[in-house]
């Protein structure tokens, strides 16, 4: 796999803010990297970096071999960019908004419209296409910033918070239309919906106070997570006694919760130590027991729980 | 068409489809009649020409033309556009140019409609039409500088209000230093060349040849390398502090 993204000690200091601070990664064609992290992480002033808006204190950026700071506008031409919050001139119907946007990317006459008319089926913007943006709903907006991003079929997407404001439905369109695109594309894009990253990223990377903290597929940070591999129980009818100590003594159990069902206790989550599979050792020791179980199941991790113990200071942690 | 010509024409359909156009036009119109005929005095001073109506141009354009530049870079700012903006395959020279430009065509339009005032002049008598063309063009390229310093200021600041009234103090400079009063007051204590020097970089005295119908070279030059002094330091401030 080429990598298409190539970031190189990427630092932005904003007087005495570091908000990014060496930063190093590559996307190739056919990822879709999301970053995750906590407000002010310094996800955007990434991307701004990377779509050559701002300019790096120091590091380098390049894309497909263009590098932002002295090849600007090779390497913008590359790039589809959605930024935060989607800015469009607001005075502009999503028509002669998008009309504009492929003017500026060198389209003309038919070719141009015709592109403008098949992204606009694509994000599902015929129903306001003539409504001036400034009256636009929230996810409307969103939706004209995407289309703008996508309308020159480029080989890399930078989307800041491309679902932020969308209703499901759209959230789910949005999702498919990524991961359609995703096969010829390079595409980062920066989410607070955990959903979002399982959903439609090939790798996650979450990113604290302008640092990279982990980096890997959602699977593999999910394994991080103090619930990877945990055992949910849960009993039919009245619960039996003594559970959790019997569940103690059962080998690789780290600790026992109680998961409760409005007000009552009906089951436990096992957590294992070290992320162990002890699938079998439960089962075995709840036939033993002859408990009444009516679900067993193995938790993969949740990602929020390894968002929340990577990104908070310990203390905090409960 | 090249990008700049993608960014005017985006800008100058910009001031149409807004209220933008429609107070600006009638109130330059309204402005630039008013003066003329009233404080003037076009009718009684008996004479065919449109000296009284060019006269008032660098004091219509002090505070017309920053309400028009104010929004140029500080609206981009304020909306986010910016972002997109320099973004996209453009450069910074680009796009501070094109938006300039049609700023810029958008006072001619407005200039261009004060046609009726031609028309008056030349049923009321025989003005001589070269000295009026003159002032029109000299009209016009005045126009541009007090632009060209509105879109710098622009580019500083985010606030409207505050880009509005530092573009008029600078305005105001520029115009004032070639003014009897201040002159008068520098001459006698000040070397001739001061002298000079404050003078030459007036709109006035470079305003005043040219709607006399006197179209010097080098008063053109002074408009021009004006123009491009102020658009470079747009480029420079963006650069700087785009991101702010
Ligand atoms: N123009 C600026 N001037 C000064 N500080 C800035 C500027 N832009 C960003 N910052 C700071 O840089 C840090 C990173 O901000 P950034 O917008 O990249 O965060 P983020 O990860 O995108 O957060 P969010 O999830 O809220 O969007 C923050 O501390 C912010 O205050
Ligand atoms: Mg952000």
């Amino acid at each position: 796999m080429s990598s298409i993204v190539e970031i190189q000690q990427l630092r932005k200091t904003f007087g005495s803010i570091v908000a990014v601070d060496q930063v190093t990664f590559t996307v190739g064609q056919g990822e879709v990297l999301g970053f995750l992290g906590p407000n002010g992480a310094g996800k955007s002033t990434t991307m701004k970096m990377i779509t050559g808006f701002l300019t790096p204190t120091s590091g380098t950026v390049k894309v497909n071999g263009f590098d932002i700071q002295s090849q600007p506008l090779d390497a913008k031409r590359c790039i589809g960019y959605l930024p935060e919050g989607a800015p469009a001139y607001s005075d502009m119907t999503p028509w002669t908004f998008l009309l504009f946007m492929g003017e500026m990317r060198g389209f003309r006459g038919q070719d141009l419209k015709r592109r403008v008319s098949e992204t606009v089926q694509k994000v599902n913007l015929e129903g306001v296409i003539d409504q001036s943006i400034e009256t636009l709903s929230k996810g409307f907006k969103r939706r004209v910033g995407l289309a703008q991003a996508i309308l020159h079929d480029p080989s890399v997407l930078i989307l800041d918070e491309p679902t932020d404001g969308l209703d499901p439905n759209q959230k789910h369109e949005v999702r498919a239309l990524i991961k359609e695109m995703a096969r010829e594309k390079a595409i980062i894009l920066s989410t607070h919906i955990l959903e979002e990253v399982q959903a439609v990223c090939t790798r996650a990377m979450i990113i604290a106070k302008g640092k990279v903290i982990t980096d890997g597929t959602p699977a593999e940070l999910e394994a991080k997570s103090r619930y990877h591999n945990a055992v949910v129980l849960r009993f039919r009818g009245p619960l039996p006694e003594g559970v959790p100590d019997i569940l103690h003594n059962v080998s690789g159990v780290k600790a026992i919760e109680e998961l409760l069902d409005g007000e009552a206790v009906n089951g436990y989550c096992v957590v294992s130590e070290g992320g162990q599979s002890i699938l079998s050792e439960i089962s075995e020791c709840a036939k033993n027991q002859h408990w009444d179980v009516a679900e067993v199941s193995v938790d993969r991790g949740q990602l929020d729980d390894v968002f929340r113990s990577l990104t908070m200071p310990a203390q905090s942690l409960t | 068409m090249g990008r700049i010509g993608v960014i005017f024409k985006r800008e100058l359909t910009g001031y149409f489809a807004t209220p933008i156009a429609a107070v600006f036009i009638v109130i330059f119109l309204m402005l630039a009649g008013t003066f003329t005929f009233y404080l003037g005095n076009f009718f009684t001073r008996g004479q065919a020409d449109l000296l009284p109506f060019f006269n008032f141009h660098p004091w219509l354009y002090l505070v017309l033309i920053p309400a028009l530049a104010m929004r140029l870079w500080a609206e981009e700012r304020r909306g986010g556009t910016i972002e997109l903006l320099f973004t996209l395959p453009v450069t910074l020279w680009e796009a501070v140019v094109g938006k300039f430009l049609a700023a810029w065509c958008f006072t001619g339009i407005a200039l261009a409609l004060t046609f009726p005032m031609w028309v008056t002049v030349n049923l009321l008598g025989e003005p001589d039409n070269g000295v009026i063309l003159a002032g029109y063009i000299g009209s016009f390229i005045m126009a541009g500088g007090f632009m060209a310093i509105g879109s710098c200021v622009s580019a500083i600041t985010k606030n409207q209000v505050i880009a509005f009234v530092i573009s008029v103090v600078v305005g105001l400079g520029f115009v004032l230093s070639g003014f009897p009063m201040v002159l008068e007051f520098f001459s006698g204590w000040t070397p001739q060349f001061f002298l000079e020097l404050i003078s030459s970089f007036s709109f006035l005295t470079h305003f005043n040849d040219i709607s006399r119908g006197v179209i010097d070279f080098r008063d053109i030059v002074y408009f021009l390398s004006l123009i491009g002094f102020w658009l470079f330091a747009t480029a420079l401030i963006l650069e700087w502090k785009k991101a702010e």
